[in-house]
């Protein structure tokens, strides 16, 4: 009957279209180089700010326009509140929480992290624009979950390492 | 029905006995008004994003998230489960033209009652807004955790009810297939059994002792992932019930057919199957996981959408012979002579219009590419309120338009009131969704208080005013609902209420030889899909070393 050979063309369309999205998924991963946090190590949440790298938080330089952004969440900041880093440069972010379940957004950045008391969360990332950028919390975390956030300033590329906010 | 075959074991008319019919009549009223209740918590979530905080409005509501907390625990648990509770017994009974164990009956029902004291009494008082989630280290008071775990309880029940049933049958019957729409229930609620159990093991093993202080501390990492264990599947299991409608009644509510039993039940089986081992493509942000996992978890995710696209084809084939057979013609004639002025037929099938978007929206969340852009922003309720708040919600809004009138056997009124509540809803649902999309893409963080946030951004703006606007159409659309099955219930004229289960037939009768008959082998189905869970999760339960590190906190 008719409706089963219509039937197989769409099944078989359906097939090919998912196919062709695990293909794009693929090629994001492996030649744009898109990577999700991973495992990053583990940490105890009530000696985080006695355990390295966290006893120091801010923006290191780690090599040739490379950096590493440490901050620490917990309810309702970051810490620093603030960071600079150069535009252009690979900036590798670890960070964690001290307490609840925190989220790490760069807003208008695919850079986006769950914080888990325990765990260390760590995803590189490298602004083109200079500017100015806000981190949201965007998981729960109870009642002032709405006034936690952090900033960004990405300075011209060319400006010397600059030390971390404060 | 004609030359189709029946989806039942015996077309003739079959009536629970009395005390059934209103042990599950009360479950179901139970379930809507879940639905009610959450979204006035809805309302006041959807204009907080327009910038109007109307939270003074809500007597006893102390804080933005513990109506939300509200919102989610009574619009996706309480109400589709409550639902599902009733709605599946009562059809795999109509399949079988048998009764159903009363003792269960009333057991299910009485943990239902329970499930829902304990959770009110908890979220009523402030006592639990940490939202539907409950993710570790927010603790909740105990009488949240139990609650829950008293609702998982009765669906257990709800899957034994109908199990003693089909057992009884298959008893009497031996040899014969399975009548499809027990199958399709059963499978439905065997699916969810399995899917249940991690966040069953989550809550009695380590939530519940933690919140009552037999446990200090837990494992915040754990506790997730086991919730996410569960938390893909369980967006199956609401929306299989729907899909239970739209595969076996509404081809009848259409006076079309379904074109073929074999297909409807290979799409249950690959849900069964597939649903479960995806629960990383919600954890992709997740540090802790191996990204080697998350991706196979992305790709079994790509796998389950596929049944739903079989169902696209298969449900719009039912309506295409309903539409002809009507007087329709041409390539979308037949659309205009579907009956569009059957309130229960309407709401469905705008419901799986909205549903191609949550679909498409759904495709996107699985690429983890594309995830890291929209991970725990606005884009992702967008999205789920196209599926669970459309797809399901207006699914489930339009059984009761023929439900609550058999069960009470009075006659629909307002039917007109009845259709434009789903239009409403509807037009309000795509105007909601593409208000949180955009502001999700702008990167609006989701379960946020944002009339009172410390920051902003101009992006958010006008998203949040369509966001704004497109809830309270919603809402307007679920109250004129809940205000037709009110009247009804009080006023419906007595002795009018449908006779029967509207029951479709199929073009295509159950095989008794071949591979069809191995489609019943329910068992064989579970230990298959067993097996795909140890694939998808064993790596990381069998590395994982779960450390207990955080004491609970209940800052809300």
């Amino acid at each position: 009957m008719k409706a089963h050979s219509y039937e197989k063309a769409f099944l078989g369309a359906a097939i090919v279209v998912l196919l062709a999205c695990m293909g794009a998924l693929g090629f994001a991963t492996f030649v744009h180089g898109i990577h999700l946090p991973g495992i990053a190590g583990r940490i105890d949440p009530a000696m985080v700010r006695t355990t390295p790298p966290f006893d120091q938080p801010g923006v290191q330089r780690i090599g040739d326009n490379a950096y590493r952004a440490v901050l620490i969440a917990s309810a309702w900041s970051f810490n620093p509140p603030e960071i600079r880093v150069p535009a252009g440069a690979e900036i590798t972010f670890t960070v964690t929480s001290t307490d609840l379940l925190h989220g790490f957004n760069i807003e208008g950045t695919r850079l986006n992290m769950m914080l888990v008391p325990g765990q260390i969360s760590e995803n590189r990332y490298t602004f083109r624009e200079p500017g100015e950028y806000t981190i949201i919390c965007h998981e729960y975390c109870g009642l002032g979950h709405h006034t936690m956030f952090g900033r960004i300033i990405v300075t011209e590329p060319d400006v010397e390492p600059p030390a971390s906010g404060d | 029905m004609g030359a189709y075959t029946p989806t039942v074991a015996d077309p003739h008319v079959y009536h629970l006995p009395v005390d059934q019919r209103r042990i599950l009549r009360w479950t179901i009223y139970i379930g809507y008004f879940a639905l009610t209740a959450g979204v006035f918590h809805g309302l006041a979530n959807a204009l907080s994003y327009a910038g109007f905080s109307i939270l003074g409005w809500f007597p006893g509501l102390a804080t933005y998230y513990q109506g939300l907390t509200a919102h989610g625990v009574a619009n996706v648990l309480f109400f589709t489960f409550s639902f599902s509770n009733a709605f599946l017994p009562l059809l795999t009974s109509r399949a079988l033209s048998r009764p159903l164990p009363t003792p269960l009956l009333y057991l299910g029902f009485v943990l239902l009652v329970a499930a829902n004291v304990l959770v009110i009494y908890a979220v009523v008082g402030n006592r639990a807004s940490v939202l539907y989630t409950s993710y570790a280290p927010l603790q909740a008071h105990w009488t949240y955790y139990l609650g829950l775990v008293l609702l998982v309880l009765s669906t257990w029940i709800a899957l034994l009810i109908m199990l003693a049933a089909l057992r009884g049958w298959r008893k009497e019957h031996p040899g014969a297939r399975i009548p499809l729409m027990a199958f399709l229930c059963v499978v439905s609620y065997v699916m969810w059994f399995l899917a249940s159990l991690p966040v069953a093991t989550e809550f009695i093993l380590f939530l519940l002792p933690w919140s009552l202080g037999v446990r200090a501390q837990v494992d915040p990492l754990l506790t997730r992932t086991l919730f996410w264990f569960t938390g893909h599947a369980i967006v199956y299991a609401w929306l299989l019930p729907a899909y239970v409608s739209w595969y076996v009644l509404v081809p009848r509510q259409a006076d079309g057919a379904l074109i073929s039993d074999s297909y409807a039940r290979i799409v249950f089986i690959l849900f069964l199957l597939l649903s479960i081992p995806t629960g990383f493509h919600h954890q992709y942000a997740d540090p802790g996981i191996s990204n080697a996992m998350k991706a196979v978890h992305g790709v079994l995710t790509f796998g389950v959408f596929f049944p739903s696209l079989a169902t696209a084809f298969s449900v719009v084939a039912a309506l295409e012979i309903g539409g002809r057979r009507r007087g329709g013609t041409g390539l979308f004639g037949w659309v205009r002579k579907l009956p569009w002025g059957n309130p229960s037929l309407v709401a469905q099938m705008l419901a799986m219009a909205t549903f191609v978007f949550g679909g498409a929206t759904g495709l996107i969340n699985a690429s983890f590419t594309m995830n890291q852009v929209i991970h725990n922003t606005t884009w992702v309720p967008g999205h789920f309120h196209m599926t669970v708040g459309s797809a399901v919600a207006l699914t489930l809004m339009g059984v009761a338009y023929w439900l609550i009138p058999y069960l009470t056997d009075r006659r629909l009124v307002a039917r007109r009131l009845a259709l434009a509540s789903s239009w409403i809803y509807t037009i309000g649902i795509l105007i909601f969704a593409r208000g949180m999309i955009s502001g999700g893409l702008a990167g609006m963080p989701r379960r946020t208080f944002i009339a009172e946030a410390t920051y902003r951004s101009e992006a958010w703006r006008i998203p949040g005013i369509v966001t704004g606007i497109g809830g309270t159409l919603m809402f307007v659309g679920v109250i004129s609902f809940f205000a037709v099955v009110l009247l009804t219930v009080f006023f419906g004229e007595r002795g009018r209420g449908p006779r029967d289960v509207p029951v479709s037939g199929s073009l295509t009768a159950p095989s008794l030889a071949g591979w069809e008959p191995w489609l019943d082998r329910i068992g064989v189905w579970v230990l298959a899909a067993i097996a795909l869970i140890l694939v998808a999760y064993g790596p990381f339960f069998l590395t994982y070393a779960p450390a207990a590190v955080s004491p609970g906190f209940r800052l809300f």
